[in-house]
């Protein structure tokens, strides 16, 4: 159970997508004008966050992976696909984006109205691949750490997405040197944030 | 109908239109500074520019082989699955390069990490595949996929540049600070390392970019 927290932790604070890694900072800066789309493309990046991290971890252990494919026979030990891991994890993800968009809007259409444009966006959202790609690498040992990390990783994305909304709001009334507004200082702030964040670093639970 | 087939045969491989497809992202469209796509990630890689020198060298060869691809294919794809056509089709490039990378420098290899994979949800990639090579010829969509990818890279360099020589004192892993400097008291600046000066780094650029080149200023 620590290890769960422990991770989760981490990737919200530690390994934070935006801050540490520069994840998915297309969206980051293009949907951030105001809070609240923010908050509704940041609970759904969660969401898929934690969907598809936890689905690549099967296909990685259970198909991809360095003698994944044990379970069919002995024969199939030595099989190694890890060379198809892009095309499936992209794959997996373009999916579960899909799955998910239509699940929302069967049983939740209030839901499906507030995230809607936002989930088909999210396909080719840097950080979507990147958590998956993250998870391959570090070889988390069951599916509940793959979960904790999805998850936690959704949450600093959703974070730092809110807080740059909420600054971008208030900035609109500063004076900022005309050259600087919009992308420029957009750039700073994350900047100052990332370095507020690294405070955190050396956490342990 | 003549009349226009002779502009076309005119057309020379570098004509005035086709070198401006290739210069312009590099200056005033810069994908990164002005058309904000495709800053995802790779900022991650630019402590080193011996790194940030491979990573850019691999998003020209997909960028270019990408928009060719697609440009050929251009009158066979349905429009409703184009996005999964091109995603595939960069898919598959990525995994080219990085077996050819993983062949040959390994080590770069280890440091690009997830890096390399990430550049299939590279924004500028499906950007330009979107915007350009479905609607445009063989040549143009190359020369447009090189010139974007082009100027994407050059701002990869400018950061690591900047971050390895005050942050690390060398370059391509060349120490050029000279060791008197340090004698002198001199210290490489550690803040120079950590992630969040590769934001700040690439806000100042755009603050000398939109100063030089006044039209680029945002009004909002």
């Amino acid at each position: 159970m620590e290890d769960y927290v422990n991770i989760f932790v981490r990737s919200i604070f530690i390994d934070n997508m935006i801050f540490a890694y520069f994840l998915g900072m297309c969206s980051y800066l293009a949907v951030s004008r105001n809070v609240q789309t923010s908050v509704g493309l940041g609970l759904a990046v969660v969401f898929v966050l934690g969907i598809t991290v936890p689905v690549n971890y099967l296909l990685q252990n259970y198909i991809l992976g360095r003698g994944a494919l044990g379970w069919l026979g002995p024969q199939f030990v030595s099989v190694d696909l890890s060379f198809l891991t892009f095309i499936m994890f992209i794959a997996i993800i373009a999916a579960m984006v899909q799955l998910v968009e239509m699940l929302i809007e069967k049983f939740s259409p209030t839901l499906y109205s507030s995230l809607g444009i936002f989930l088909p966006l999210i396909a080719v959202n840097c950080a979507i691949l990147g958590g998956s790609l993250f998870m391959q690498e570090r070889n988390y040992a069951n599916i509940g750490e793959a979960v904790s990390f999805g998850l936690g990783s959704g949450v600093g994305w959703f974070l730092a997405i809110v807080g740059i909304a909420a600054i971008r709001e208030k900035i609109r009334y500063s004076n900022v040197p005309a050259p600087l507004r919009g992308l420029g200082i957009t750039y700073i702030i994350t900047g100052l944030m990332g370095i507020a964040f690294m405070s955190f670093m050396g956490i342990e639970l | 109908m003549s009349e226009e087939k002779k502009t076309i045969a005119k057309e020379k491989l570098f004509s005035a239109k086709n070198k401006r497809l290739l210069s312009d992202p590099i200056g005033k469209s810069n994908p990164i500074t002005v058309q904000v796509l495709g800053v995802c990630s790779v900022l991650a890689v630019t402590v080193q520019l011996k790194a940030s020198l491979v990573l850019a060298i691999a998003v020209v060869a997909v960028m270019g082989l990408g928009n060719v691809i697609i440009s050929l294919l251009r009158h066979g794809i349905p429009p409703r699955i184009r996005i999964i056509v091109q995603l595939t089709v960069v898919a598959s490039l990525v995994i080219l390069v990085d077996q050819v990378l993983e062949a040959f420098v390994y080590d770069v290899s280890r440091q690009l990490s997830v890096f390399v994979g990430l550049i299939i949800t590279n924004c500028i990639i499906m950007g330009r595949l979107e915007a350009f090579a479905l609607n445009n010829k063989v040549w143009p969509s190359f020369l447009d996929g090189i010139g974007n990818a082009a100027g994407y890279g050059s701002i990869l360099l400018l950061v690591a540049a900047v971050r390895e020589l005050f942050g690390s004192g060398s370059l391509m892993g060349y120490q050029i600070v000279p060791n008197a400097f340090y004698e002198f008291g001199y210290v490489d600046n550690g803040l120079m390392i950590l992630p969040p000066m590769a934001l700040i780094t690439v806000g100042i650029m755009i603050w000398v970019h939109r100063s030089r080149d006044k039209e680029l200023v945002d009004v909002s």
